[in-house]
């Protein structure tokens, strides 16, 4: 019998993905299958950590006991997504040090929407609404990932985003209930968020390098486009329903399709936005160095511990 | 207002106490939810996103137990109050600094909040009692969270000792603080409220003292349990409204969007 060779491999693989069988940590697959895989979800994972930060930064100053607690849960299962989503990438090999050097680096990318600044409390509540409704969109699309581990960890992280939409939708109602200072306070976080969170879902197919292989191989489903066509859809009949406005003006239905139309977001801004130039990202990363600087004598200690123990054991 | 108190408590005296149980818990829980997204490993930024919740969750539970009996609600208490009025201890308003400070902070007050709802179990005002039963169930919890930190951290690496030590050295007098006597105790010591400041204080010094001991955290107290002598200065004074700066700061903070429109619209 003669041995199998890469191509082989790589047929059997893709007829096993193309009948929709999920991919485990120690089967066989292609190396760009696991690097594009390290990369979406490492870049997810770091997402989560940075993403702590703009709505985290509102939680001293959370009006009200509700308010307060909520907000600390939520921003504490970011965290707990990206413990989740790290050990999902130490299936693949990289490690959650590695990982992490990267993103203090300023070499690892993460979404572009956490690198825009909150200045409003209402940031909190468009946060959890928009952006936590256009990260679900992609992720149930994820769930479905050729690859178990990430599909399994998107299923919880799914589960738990939903509750975060209701708490930035909740946060919004209120304000849109409230004083006209609220508000105003609202409409002007919407504005602002609008774009950012459209460019959430990813350049345009044909800007995309990594769109279409990841489509190949199953990671992902839909197309860039389809994802973001889907958030429109669903979140501005939401948003004209409280009373605000959407700020595209040439956002309207469009029978013929039965889609929403909406001006594109500026694709010059997400590149620079992702690639560290944004209007925070310098901020984000040093807040993130500080504390991992700041950490550093806790880390050692434990694993000394945890040495001293096992020797303890041994002896 | 649903609940009223039996004749034989002082009423005045009786809210003063709830107010500094719920005050230390809302002012802690708050220093704690400094830590998320800044602690030095995911898991502690998990693990004290959660204590924060409880401490701010316990607060919640005082709150309204308030309200029964004076029809104000928590947010008024909470997020209406100015400073001078809190009756919390000094002891939880000052910075959380070093991972260290949060640490052995913790222990101390995980420990004194062991020792104190332990004694409601026996309290002759029957809320007191429920709640405590609840509320015990997960003090266990940050007690051995805090109390496992501190066995760690505390001779792992040289640099861990001394900052452990040196939180200790700020902590101990400061945590004294949170037994100070309240205007007119005695009254709820003689109504089966609860034992007394006092009492607590020796049960709590009875298992903290030890257990630093252990683990090579040296304390300013001399001799043992009921023979232990405090060798230092106690930073008291803030169930009397004399409270630092930082609480100025701290409330500021918290209640700075709740004033833009007072009241439940947010």
């Amino acid at each position: 019998m003669r041995e199998k060779t890469s191509e082989d491999k790589l047929a059997e693989f893709e007829e096993r993905v193309g009948r929709g069988e999920k991919v485990e940590s120690g089967d066989w697959m292609p190396d760009d299958y696991r690097k594009n895989l390290i990369r979406m979800i490492s870049q997810h994972a770091h997402s989560e950590i940075v993403g702590q930060l703009p709505e985290g930064k509102w939680i001293p100053y959370a009006p009200g006991f509700r308010r307060k607690l909520t907000l600390i849960a939520k921003v504490q299962d970011e965290a707990g997504h990206g413990q989740l989503l790290y050990r999902a990438a130490e299936t693949l090999g990289k490690s959650r040090e590695d990982m992490m050097s990267e993103l203090l680096a300023g070499k690892a990318k993460y979404s572009n929407v956490f690198n825009y600044p909150t200045p409003t409390w209402a940031d909190v509540g468009v946060i959890g609404w928009l952006v936590d409704t256009a990260a679900v969109i992609n992720q149930t699309m994820l769930a479905q990932s050729s690859y178990g581990p990430y599909g399994r960890a998107m299923k919880r992280i799914c589960y738990e985003e939903s509750f975060h939409i209701k708490q930035g939708y909740d946060a919004i109602v209120a304000l849109a209930k409230g004083t006209p200072e609220q508000r105003a306070m609202a409409q002007d976080s919407i504005n602002r968020w609008w774009y950012p969170t459209l460019m959430m879902s990813g350049p345009p197919d044909s800007l995309s390098v990594h769109s279409q292989l990841a489509m190949k191989w199953k990671i992902k489903s839909k197309s860039n486009e389809q994802v973001r066509q889907e958030f429109v859809d669903h979140i501005v009949p939401q948003i004209r329903a409280l009373g605000f406005e959407v700020p595209d003006p040439d956002c309207r239905f469009d029978d013929a399709t039965g889609h929403h139309r909406y001006t594109q977001p500026d694709w010059d801004e997400l590149r620079r936005v992702v690639n560290g130039d944004g209007p925070c990202n310098a901020e984000r990363l040093a807040v993130r160095q500080k504390a991992h600087d700041e950490g550093r004598w806790v880390r050692e200690a434990l694993a000394a511990h945890h040495d001293k123990q096992s020797k303890n054991a041994a002896a | 207002m649903s609940l009223s108190l039996p004749s034989h408590i002082p009423r005045e005296t009786f809210i003063r106490f709830l107010l500094a149980q719920a005050d230390d818990e809302l002012v802690l829980g708050h220093r704690d939810s400094e830590w998320t997204g800044h602690a030095p490993i995911l898991e502690e930024d998990i693990a004290f996103s959660n204590i924060a919740q409880d401490e701010i969750g316990h607060s919640l539970v005082w709150l309204t137990l308030h309200e029964q009996l004076t029809g104000r609600t928590p947010d008024e208490m909470g997020f209406e109050r100015i400073a001078s009025e809190f009756r919390c201890c000094r002891f939880v308003e000052y910075p959380k600094g070093d991972f260290a400070y949060t640490v052995v902070r913790q222990y101390l007050f995980d420990v004194a909040e062991q020792v104190r709802l332990e004694s409601f179990l026996e309290s002759s005002f029957g809320p007191f009692k429920d709640t405590a039963e609840k509320l015990l169930r997960e003090e266990m919890y940050h007690l051995l969270h805090s109390s496992s930190l501190v066995e760690r951290l505390g001779d792992a690496t040289d640099e861990s000792h001394r900052r452990m030590q040196a939180a200790v050295d700020a902590a101990f007098p400061q945590s004294l603080g949170m037994f100070e006597q309240l205007e007119g105790e005695e009254g709820l010591t003689e109504g089966g409220v609860f034992p007394g400041n006092r009492t607590l204080r020796s049960r709590w010094l009875k298992r903290v003292v030890p257990f630093l001991r252990k683990v090579s955290l040296a304390l300013p107290v001399k001799g043992e349990n009921e023979h232990c002598t405090i060798l230092c200065p106690i930073d008291d004074g803030g169930r009397k409204g004399m409270h630092t700066a930082h609480l100025d700061d701290l409330i500021n903070d918290m209640q700075q969007v709740y004033r833009l429109a007072p009241g439940p619209n947010w």
